[in-house]
């Protein structure tokens, strides 16, 4: 499933861009003399013999490798290579959250042609060598994200000093981008930390965090964040962060410190192993092909990225620089890239709340109902300091609930991202309780209770008796209008939607779903609890299914009618994931639930009519009927073993299917045909959703799409996908479907528009 | 969580009837008795020599140098052991046989058994727990009479089984048949048996001591050279006050098998080259705390009486300090886990009606010359004090040349249980040997408490 690995790649590339929010830090005076000469980015002064060279780009909170920056770093270097005065350099951020979080993705989009590329990627190749062969040792101080180009930049450096602090991360996230690392990186890394850890960094593109980072080689020392002391602990820390670096600076200057790091034995063992060819060659054929399975070729950067690892290592450095600047160019040119590019700059957009602070911060926080959807939000909730009450009505489905938020957190101590002690500081955020003590302080109440409008109500007039007149109350739902739910409201304008996606540790994205009524501070209130929450937010206009669902059904029903025209699930399963998609389509069935499916394919049906039809809804029912309800009774499609990864097909469906079945109709039912009659429907259905302004942009809609609903990632989302591939091949084959099946196909007017006018949703 | 202790001094107050009938002093700048409440005072307190952990006293029990300390005790002040009401001991690392340590020491002491004792835990200022619950006792009425004190032997330390191994053994024990058994026996695994060390890492944040010392130094710029001077200074004056007989709170200890103890034997002031020399022993490779500049592993004991000023007078006592207010403060055990002195100091100076100024005696826990500085740095700074204490203006740091003069922690060493009484004893002796009024001790210390709860308090004294 690389998709949804691409997915949760971007989570972290996500975090580590909120990371960078840092605060303006001021530049402190300089000892000793110094080429005081003003540049915008980057200044230095001297320290005694030591150039410390100090990254700042203004009006910005985080420092990205632009022409500017470039520019004058080369000026800075040179000029310290030229003076006598200095014998070694220290090159630091001013900024306490950002060393320097990646090169200028925009000078890599304003880009026409692969050569352009190719030659940002020799001038970078140029400047890291020049860097790397520097007489006068040069020590990066690292604090804060470095990424990307901040990374290559940072191990052409002689030494690195990082501070051991949760923001600094170092990793090289061009994968998620689409690209590679274009500056050297891919020569570099093999040789610092091994092949094997090489590959692992560029074709995930992970985050590595200070102390792994030292372990691995890939920095030299670590120096402890400070706490307060003469000046706030974060600029306290940089200064320190800098004095240290002199040290060693000047320490290499007079050799006093070896730039050989002793190697473990593990360490040692590999590095004999990599320099014998048969077993490289073994690696790069386990590497290439463990990357075709999980990307189906679909994700072109991985495969280049070994390719150009390979000719580093095994033709020399000169054929490595080369392709490296070469397949840079190819893949910054291609779709994938551009589609995950604009998935970067979409959720950067979601991150945000544009609808301002709300007037009352929710810092105690109520959710009803303690299932698997509760108990994560709750989860999600107490982990950022939320004082959350989870209640529930029986103590068992309490204690479950309660079980599912220790799990989650506890499970983040075995992998050490938390201490036990902070477990059980956070775990104390949770009161669990059967009743409605303590609701009277409650800022915010999200229900989650079972999805039934009857319960919905009654839940709703029992909590708005007992919490304040501020309190909002979000409904967790997702398919019931919240107009409706809302109907009993005392306070309509405090109702809202929020809906979550199972599992809701894992799954990033909220949609929000506001109705007529709801307030605007009601709204800015239930995104901020989302961000808080770690959530990428859509905010969306109440209708039926909102747009996630909305887009979803249509797709499903094709998936019915594909498999009563005698598609296998197998089959099935694999023409989606092939298309890109991170779980099979008969899969996501059993994952959701075949109730669930027919809940809302049978409400989604009544509200839209016979855009919604195709498959028989009758497939659902029977198997609904015979206890099939996907994975959580155990049997769907395919039958499901507690502990027992493979999974067979539930062969009692087979009479089920056959009872069911329909003639295909030739003419659309190729392979790729059955792949594009559900992507169209889908991608037609969130058009509509478009045009009838449930959405509010693009952007959001796939945004919604990827992080929600597993849309292609390589394809950036449904309308990402129609700039992309062509509106009017959209239209086009959308209307040959019309054709075979009638009005499901009929191709909404926004697309037609689009595609007679030759428009695109991005600029 | 760190908390502090602090305590003041004050000699002679002309409104104690004792003070009039026997001090030479007539004038008195500022009293601190308080209406209503009990004067408390200390009669006498003594301590066994500190050493260096793994000399003399490695083959003893931690209750043995208690008991050492109680006997001194009692041969010091000649108090009839009948009338003390109460006995209370500070300890930090447990023996696990004698968790009631005090009581365990006190049989052996002989004293009444029908006098009762508890052992209280604090990290490094155990003893001033133990002394302030005794002043609580007496304040309240319940006691006339207490013995503080505090013991750490950390010559040695309960090693356990691993968990595993222990519900094996657990299990075990419940196991009736022998198929149990064998079925249970047949679980245990090679790793079972990995010894579990006591912790010396602080539980909340999984960071020891010496590193949290080394981060504080550095957040307050202090150098290592500072920090080296600062700990030779220690020495210094310690060998000096030991030289010169100052410590008059040490007693003998024959130690069973082994020659008369009669000094403390951490006391080795060296020279700024050969400190120097010494690799950081925390955070390396750059880190400014060393093996020289820290408090070392320390085996000792100490107790002392406290009573009720009518008490004591009635019995002929000369006490020979009063002890007042008291404050006990806690932080955030990460980034200020030593910081304590700097909160609690000007707490309880206010409480108390004085200003850095009045204190003639400062004794102050040295941990680490690192940690001692950076509080000094702190005390003395606005900034500081405005942004993190919630306080207008700096309460100053306190004058060298009236702190720990007779060496501290680093050079005399640092028992955790036990510090608390030499603290509160050297502050009274010096100010009856420098003619002073009042004394300030302070300490830091660590601790298992995991939430941030006001449980810190300071005393003060008047003598």
């Amino acid at each position: 499933m690389v998709a949804s690995r691409a997915i949760g790649c971007l989570r972290r590339f996500t975090n580590a861009s909120r990371t960078l929010h840092c605060s303006g830090y001021i530049s402190r005076n300089f000892t000793g003399s110094s080429a005081l000469l003003a540049r915008t980015h980057i200044n230095y002064g001297i320290k005694e013999d030591v150039a410390v060279i100090r990254i700042n780009s203004p009006n910005s909170k985080v420092n990205t490798l632009n022409k500017e920056l470039q520019a004058e770093f080369i000026e800075v270097m040179n000029e310290i290579w030229a003076s006598d005065q200095v014998r070694s350099a220290v090159l630091i951020s001013s900024k306490p959250g950002c060393f320097i979080a990646g090169a200028d993705i925009n000078m890599i989009a304003a880009c026409k042609t692969p050569q352009e590329v190719m030659r940002l990627s020799q001038e970078g190749q140029k400047m890291f060598e020049k860097l790397e062969k520097s007489a006068k040792p040069v020590v990066a101080a690292i604090s804060g994200s470095c990424l990307g180009g901040g990374l290559e930049l940072a191990i052409s450096c002689q030494y690195r000093i990082a501070t051991k602090d949760k923001k600094t991360v170092l990793g090289v996230p061009e994968v998620l981008l689409g690209i590679l690392p274009g500056a050297g990186g891919t020569q570099r890394l093999p040789q610092m930390v091994g092949i094997p850890a090489a590959f692992d960094m560029m074709l995930t593109g992970r985050n590595i965090r200070a102390d792994r980072a030292k372990k691995m080689g890939l920095v030299d020392q670590l120096v402890e964040p400070l706490g307060p002391g003469i000046k706030p602990p974060e600029e306290r820390t940089i200064e320190y962060l800098e004095e240290i670096a002199v040290t060693f600076a000047k320490g290499l200057a007079d050799k006093k410190i070896s730039l050989k790091r002793s190697k473990g034995l593990m360490e040692r063992l590999t590095s004999y192993a990599m320099g014998i060819p048969f077993v490289r060659q073994q690696v790069y054929k386990k590497v290439e092909e463990q990357v075709r399975k999980q990307t189906k070729g679909l994700y072109p950067a991985p495969l280049k990225i070994i390719d150009v690892v390979k000719t580093g290592l095994e033709e020399g450095k000169e054929a490595g620089y080369l392709s490296e600047s070469q397949k840079f160019g190819e893949l910054a040119m291609t779709r994938e890239s551009k589609a995950l590019i604009g998935l970067y700059h979409g959720q950067v957009l979601c991150k945000k709340n544009k609808f301002g602070t709300p007037q009352k911060e929710v810092k105690n926080l109520a959710v009803l109902g303690a299932g698997l959807m509760g108990a994560g939000i709750a989860q999600v909730s107490v982990d950022k300091g939320l004082k959350t009450i989870l209640k529930d009505a029986t103590l068992t489905g309490l204690s479950r609930g309660q079980q599912q938020v220790f799990k989650g957190l506890n499970d983040k101590v075995k992998k050490k991202t938390l201490t036990s002690f902070e477990r059980d500081f956070i775990f104390n955020n949770l009161t669990g309780q059967l009743d409605y003590q303590g609701f009277e302080k409650a800022d915010m109440v999200i229900e989650a209770v079972f999805e039934d409008i009857n319960l919905k109500h009654k839940v709703l007039k029992e909590v708005e008796a007992v919490i304040p007149a501020h309190c909002v109350f979000a409904s967790n739902t997702s398919a019931l209008p919240i107009n409706e739910i809302a109907s009993v409201s005392k306070r309509p304008e405090k109702v809202i939607g929020m809906h979550y996606f199972s599992p809701v540790d894992k799954m990033q994205l909220l949609e929000i779903i506001t109705t007529e009524k709801t307030s605007k501070d009601t709204t800015a209130s239930a995104v901020a609890v989302g961000l808080k929450q770690g959530k990428v937010i859509i905010v969306v206009k109440d209708g039926p299914g909102f747009y996630t669902t909305r887009c979803l059904a249509p797709m499903m029903s094709e998936v019915i009618r594909i498999l009563q025209e005698g598609v296998g699930p197998k089959k099935l399963d694999s023409l989606t994931t092939g298309f890109g998609f991170p779980v099979g389509a008969a899969t996501l069935v059993d994952e959701v639930g075949v109730d669930v499916a027919k809940h809302v394919a049978e409400d989604l049906g009544k509200a839209f009519g016979e855009r919604f039809a195709g498959g028989s809804l009758e497939l659902l029912k029977q198997m609904v009927a015979k206890g099939f309800l996907g994975r959580k009774s155990g049997k769907g499609f395919y039958v499901y073993k507690e502990g027992v990864k493979s999974k067979d097909l539930n062969s009692e469906m087979d009479s089920v299917l056959a009872g069911l079945q329909v003639s295909p109709k030739p003419e659309v039912s190729s392979d790729e045909d059955i792949q594009y009659r559900l992507v169209s429907r889908f991608v037609n259905e969130a058009a509509m959703c478009l045009q009838e302004e449930i959405l509010a942009t693009p952007a959001e809609g796939d945004i919604g799409a990827v992080f929600g609903l597993g849309f292609p990632p390589c394809l950036g989302g449904p309308f990402r996908f129609v700039d992309l591939y062509g509106a009017q091949k959209i239209v086009d084959r959308l209307k040959r479907y019309e054709a075979a099946y009638g009005k499901q196909f009929t191709p909404c007017q926004l697309l037609i528009d689009q595609a007679s006018a030759n428009k695109k949703f991005y600029q | 969580m760190t908390s502090i202790l602090t305590y003041t001094f004050k000699n002679l107050p002309s409104t104690s009837a004792w003070a009039l009938r026997f001090s030479a002093q007539t004038t008195t700048k500022k009293t601190l008795a308080k209406p209503n409440v009990r004067n408390i005072v200390v009669v006498d307190g003594v301590r066994i020599p500190f050493l260096l952990s793994g000399t003399s006293y490695k083959d003893l029990m931690p209750h043995d140098l208690a008991r050492a300390a109680l006997s001194g005790l009692l041969h010091r002040t000649n108090v009839p052991k009948e009338v003390v009401d109460y006995i209370i001991f500070g300890t930090v690392i447990q023996e696990v046989k004698t968790s009631n340590v005090a009581r365990e020491a006190a049989l052996g002491a002989g004293f009444s058994d029908k006098t009762p004792a508890h052992t209280v835990t604090m990290a490094c200022i155990s003893a001033n727990q133990a002394m302030t619950t005794g002043v609580g006792l007496i304040a309240s009425g319940q006691s006339d009479v207490i013995v503080a004190g505090g013991v750490e032997l950390m010559s040695d330390v309960p090693i356990r089984h691993s968990r595993k191994m222990r519900k094996m053994m657990l299990d075990l024990n419940k196991a009736k048949t022998l198929g149990q058994r064998l079925s249970l026996i047949s679980k245990f695994r090679l790793n079972f048996l990995t010894p579990e060390l006591p912790a010396v890492a602080e539980f909340s944040t999984s960071e020891t001591m010496g590193h949290s010392a080394d981060r504080l130094a550095a957040s307050f710029a202090v150098s290592r050279l500072e920090q080296d001077e600062y700990a030779l200074r220690s020495h210094r004056l310690a060998k000096k006050a030991q030289d010169e007989g100052l410590l008059s709170d040490v007693v003998p200890f024959k130690v069973p098998g082994k020659e008369t103890v009669t000094k403390d034997n951490g006391i080795r002031p060296s020279s700024l080259e050969q400190m120097a020399k010494l690799k950081p022993a925390f955070v390396k490779p750059y880190g400014t705390v060393t093996a020289a500049n820290s408090s070392f592993l320390t085996d000792g004991a100490s107790a002392m009486l406290i009573m009720a000023e009518d008490k004591a007078l009635a019995m002929g006592y000369k006490p020979k300090a009063y002890l007042r207010d008291f404050v006990y403060v806690s932080q955030d055990p990460k980034d200020q886990l030593l910081l304590g002195p700097t909160y609690a100091t000007p707490k309880v100076l206010e409480k108390a009606g004085l200003t850095l100024k009045d204190i003639d005696a400062f004794e102050f826990h040295e941990a680490f010359s690192g940690q001692i500085l950076a509080n000094f740095k702190a005390m003395d700074s606005d900034w500081f004090a405005q942004n993190y204490m919630g306080r207008k203006t700096k309460v100053g740091a306190p004058p060298l040349e009236k702190f720990n003069n007779w060496g501290g922690s680093l050079s005399l060493g640092h028992p955790f249980g036990a510090t608390g009484c030499r603290l509160v004893m050297a502050a009274a002796n010096r100010l009856r040997k420098e003619g002073g009024q009042f004394g300030l001790v302070a300490a830091c210390a660590a601790g298992g408490q995991a939430d941030p709860q006001p449980l810190s308090h300071a005393s003060r004294t008047v003598l």
